[in-house]
């Protein structure tokens, strides 16, 4: 069940979808181009779509976790379904510093992403010896014991009804404030740490050991032979993963100025597994374009019928269906042909 | 003509205009009564219509929606109509804080409300005060959204866990007796819950037998019953909630547990009451607004409209919880005379319902000092063998202003901005 | 010490049902290689066929006739939306589903409403068996019956008939199978109605037991999940044991600290996963 099928259903030859496109050819600057233009400038078309720029942030928060998993599910082939652990891990390390140490954001993010990624690194190597459904089902195990805390110990998370009390506050860059509060002004802000996310794994993948991950996802066994230390290369991925999730968590408590316990749910897991599936877990922006698109339809879709569902469920069929790579990976095959 | 001067509207004079308005004016009212130019007067309502409380949440919004056309088809408010948004919140915190986002920053709505979870009313209750708005928790019943964390951007219509409990407390201890063992769920509603009941059954006199604790969403109560069951307590309080009760109440019955002790708990739902098999259906409960009360003016007139427009269902307390509060909005913003949230603020603390919208004995009033709602209780027994609607056997209607503690008590001081 | 031996016994009741769900994700994951979502909502599916048959044919008659008509429906998705995944990687089929079981939950809420319903079980069953043992009930009696006897009729399945021969044979290697001319196209689709009808009589003795709410299923997915794994994943015998193993630890835990009784079974499923990789009876490079 890794990205690459090795499951016997795959050899009675049916597997005829075209390879993935090479990943190093990925992002080609033109559309790198197109996409940074159009992100800098959400705040002022999005409500002209009938969007407010709060959704804007909610789809590079949830683009960010989703493009940090897909360097585990995508890029190394490991399924996790434990991410949102670490993503509400950061959520509660930042929500509890504003609370009740600090009145710095930035202090407070640093401690999100520290406490979520150190989670990931420390049980990370819990899992790297096992593949496919194996590594699913002991990353969803890991990430349901943090999920037990913070549903338990009540007097510091809030248990049930989830960590109230704090919200974001001004950042001072030497006279120079942010005002934080301001949606706008958020949503620059998370911009930033989007592209520090998107820059941390492009480079990963562009330098040798990103083509290490890849190698492993594309035949694990071989590399096993020549000696690598494959455990390790999937621990690396692991954390740099977790880090971005934390990362991101950390800014989705700020957005809401809230924490709840279903920030760390395998629910949540599944659903950033999902963006990456939706959008193309083989290319480089595909989480983005699945978090657009699994975002914005939930957002539009909800507000117009009671049976939104339905017709997110037909999206996810459909894509299945039509789009044999997911959104992009279809269009970047286009493109390639 | 605004609702304040037509609230005293008759049933003949209103199926009189129903009549006249005829059959598909009726299917939209909102728009046709008012000149293109009055533009409307926007609440969002931030309620679950999908997930594990969408019954509750869906309650709740056809009696807002309810309320939302009467008032547009008798003039609006300020000569303006009210138009209602309505977001599923899926149960979900972080969907609800998006779309109160949504729904004051894109669709500029006035007024918030809703809710179902306390987790979703604490969440909201933040999330409107940081962007200046009104939020009228409908049914979040969590203490602290009108304690410790009380707002001044924030009221609330259902009650507070302490009046759940001191609205039947002296029904069951009278008819049960003293010694007692409680099912609790184990998060801040069901120990608040817990907490209440115990300190008035020590100061009656009464004993705790004991008390399990149920993880929130547990199907399985059969463990914490047998428990129950070998303190042999003369009554059993089930303090769970939604479907959780439904769990509980089903497996009491089917262990026989209503046979030894006396069951019932601080709260009941016309919503729990349907999902229950016939031979679950027993007990002394407490209520928050039932629809039979024969001796108090306006309900029949209320519940018979009602059920006309719902296919003959009768509303709940639910229902009655978004009728009302988006009358108690409409009355203030008439009041004030403007849509400015402080201004309707004020005007809403300490607004009177009238009895027409009440539909309840006793005064019933947002309490200035917390922004609850003080109005009546209505403890009960439920019938067993009873045919749909007729479900509950109100005792007593309590005042609430007899039992409510007072906003200090509860650890509310509302600071303003300035 | 009372109190633990029924929660043993209580543990048993709901580890039957983990089983019965697990037995049929099992039999998709084995044959179909399809990790299914949408299971849980057949099952609640399965529960609501039987609310509406009830009063036509009675309890009894719809506790046949309902997973039948649910596998029917089974073998319809299986057609139009199942069959284009075989070969590819697994995660579409968990997209897929989980986009088939929010469309399902949202049919029932349609149809059957969001207020709970009560399903009513018949007075034979719904007493205690004992007055000492207050707690075994008959239906619970009834409901671990039954679901040994199904499992008993599957084993019976795959072990004397063609069908079930090919079946376990495709679960051990579908090209020698597929190659002997073996129709495999026809045996997925009967391994996946079979599954599937697993679910609807889950969902028939669970509505029973809890009542019907349209998310019914979804908190019974992942414990069944977790019921193969720990039994070992190929093995239907071992996602039998894997959910009573499940059950059973969920019910003792009650006993002591039942607000750990929900996470209890991802720490068994940890423990075994470092200990044994491949679970109780797994077979290794299954699903890997």
């Amino acid at each position: 069940m890794s990205a690459s099928p090795v499951d016997k259903t795959a050899s009675a030859g049916q597997d005829s979808a075209p390879a993935a496109p090479p990943a190093r050819r990925i992002p080609a600057l033109l559309p790198a181009i197109v996409i940074w233009l159009l992100l800098l400038s959400v705040p002022f078309w999005l409500p002209l779509l009938g969007g407010y720029t709060e959704l804007g942030t909610r789809v590079l928060i949830f683009g960010l976790v989703a493009m940090g998993l897909n360097l585990l599910l995508g890029f190394t082939g490991g399924l996790s379904f434990g991410h949102a652990a670490y993503f509400g891990l950061g959520a509660y390390g930042t929500g509890l510093m504003l609370k009740f140490v600090t009145h710095s954001t930035p202090l407070a993010i640093l401690v999100g992403v520290i406490v979520g990624g150190l989670a990931a690194t420390v049980f990370g190597p819990l899992t790297v010896r096992r593949r496919g459904i194996y590594f699913a089902m002991i990353t969803i195990a890991i990430g349901q014991m943090f999920y037990f805390v913070s549903v338990r110990w009540n007097s510091l998370t809030g248990g049930e009804d989830g960590l109230t009390g704090f919200s974001r506050t001004d950042v001072d860059l030497g006279g120079w404030i942010l005002h934080l509060q301001h949606p706008m002004v958020f949503y620059y802000f998370t911009l930033f740490f989007f592209a520090i996310g998107c820059a941390v794994v492009w480079s990963v993948l562009h330098s040798p050991l990103g083509h290490t991950f890849i190698a492993i996802r594309e035949n694990q066994k071989r590399l096993r032979f020549l000696g690598l230390p494959i455990g390790v290369y999937i621990w690396i991925a692991f954390a740099i993963s977790g880090f971005i999730a934390a990362l991101a968590g950390s800014l989705y408590a700020l957005l809401n100025n809230f924490a709840s316990p279903e920030d760390l749910n395998w629910v949540l897991s599944g659903v950033f597994v999902i963006i990456c599936v939706l959008g193309g877990m083989r290319t480089f922006w595909g989480p983005l374009m699945g978090a657009v698109i699994y975002v914005v339809a939930q957002d539009y879709l909800s507000s117009i019928t009671v049976n939104w569902m339905s017709f997110i469920g037909a999206i996810f069929i459909l894509a299945v269906l039509f789009f044999p790579w997911g959104l992009l990976g279809f269009f970047q095959g286009r493109f390639q042909k | 003509m605004s609702i304040l001067d037509d609230i005293h509207i008759s049933r003949r004079t209103l199926l009189k205009s129903g009549a006249a308005l005829g059959a598909t004016s009726l299917m939209y009212p909102a728009m046709s009564a008012f000149a293109k130019s009055e533009s409307p007067i926007k609440i969002g309502l931030i309620d679950p219509q999908t997930g594990t409380y969408a019954g509750t949440g869906g309650n709740e919004i056809l009696g807002a929606q309810f309320a939302v056309d009467e008032i547009n088809r008798k003039g609006g408010v300020m000569s303006r109509p009210i138009q209602l948004l309505i977001e599923d919140s899926a149960a979900s915190v972080g969907q609800s804080v998006q779309k109160a986002h949504k729904l004051v920053n894109r669709n500029k709505v006035h007024f918030l409300m809703g809710a179902v979870s306390s987790a979703v009313a604490l969440a909201l209750a933040q999330a409107a005060e940081q962007m200046n708005t009104l939020y009228m928790d409908t049914g979040g019943h969590a203490d602290a959204v009108t304690g410790t964390q009380c707002r001044w951007n924030t009221f609330r219509t259902c009650s507070t866990t302490w009046l759940l409990t001191a609205g039947d407390f002296q029904t069951i201890f009278d008819k049960y007796g003293k010694n007692w063992y409680f099912i609790t769920p184990d998060y801040a509603f069901g120990h608040s819950l817990h907490t209440d009941y115990v300190a008035q059954l020590k100061k009656a006199g009464g004993k705790e037998l004991g008390n399990a604790l149920a993880p929130l969403g547990t199907t399985d109560f059969s463990s914490y019953l047998i428990k129950a069951k070998s303190a042999n307590p003369d009554a059993l309080l089930v303090l769970t909630s939604g479907n959780d009760q439904i769990n509980t109440l089903k497996q009491a019955t089917q262990f026989g547990l209503n046979k030894d002790m006396g069951i019932g708990g601080p709260m009941m739902e016309m919503e729990v009451l349907e999902g229950l098999p016939d031979a679950a259906r027993y007990g002394y409960w407490n209520m928050e607004w039932y629809w039979n009360q024969p001796n108090t003016p306006h309900v029949m007139d209320f519940v018979d409209r009602y059920k006309k427009a719902h296919n003959n269902k009768v509303p709940t307390a639910r229902s009655w919880f978004g009728y009302a509060s988006v009358y108690a909005l409409a009355l203030a913003t008439e009041q004030a005379k403007s849509l400015d949230t402080m201004k309707v603020v004020k005007a809403l603390e300490g607004l009177e319902l009238p009895p027409e919208i009440a539909l309840q004995p006793h005064k019933t009033f947002y309490r200035a000092s917390d922004h609850q709602l003080i109005g009546s209780e209505f403890p009960g027994q439920v019938k067993t063998g009873g045919v749909y609607p007729d479900l509950f056997e109100v005792a007593d209607i309590v005042d609430a202003s007899k039992i409510a503690r007072s906003a200090e008590q509860k650890g509310c001081s509302i600071s303003y901005p300035s | 010490m009372e109190l633990l031996l029924f929660n043993i016994f209580n543990g048993l009741i709901i580890g039957m049902f983990y089983a019965l769900m697990a037995l049929g994700l099992s039999l998709i994951l084995g044959l179909n290689g399809i990790i299914n979502f949408s299971h849980g909502a057949f099952l609640a599916l399965g529960g609501y066929i039987a609310y509406s048959l009830t009063p036509v044919i009675g309890f009894w008659g719809a506790l046949i006739v309902s997973p039948f008509a649910v596998g029917l429906i089974g073998l319809l998705a299986e057609r139009v939306l199942i069959r284009p995944l075989y070969g590819r990687d697994p995660l579409f089929s968990l997209l897929l589903t989980f986009g088939l079981a929010m469309i399902m939950q949202d049919l029932i809420r349609t149809f059957w409403g969001a207020t709970g319903l009560p399903f009513t079980i018949p007075d034979t069953l719904s007493h205690p068996l004992s007055q000492v043992y207050f707690f075994v009930t008959g239906y619970r009696v009834f409901l671990v019956v039954l679901s040994l006897f199904a499992t008993a009729s599957l084993f019976a399945l795959l072990r004397f008939t063609r069908v079930g021969v090919r079946i376990r044979a495709g679960n051990a290697d579908l090209e020698t199978v597929s190659a002997l001319g073996i129709n495999i196209y026809r045996l997925r689709a009967i391994n996946f109605a079979v599954g599937i009808l697993f679910a609807g009589l889950a969902g028939v003795l669970a509505a029973g037991r809890l009542g019907l709410t349209p998310t019914m299923g979804a908190s019974l997915l992942m414990p069944s999940f977790v019921a193969i794994i720990v039994g070992g994943v190929g093995s239907l015998l071992g996602s039998m044991l894997g959910g009573i193993i499940i059950g059973v630890a969920a019910g003792i835990v009650t006993t002591y600290y039942p607000a750990a009784s929900d996470v209890v079974i991802y720490l068994i499923m940890a423990v075994v996963l470092v200990v044994r990789p491949r679970g109780l009876l797994g077979q290794e490079g299954l699903l890997e």
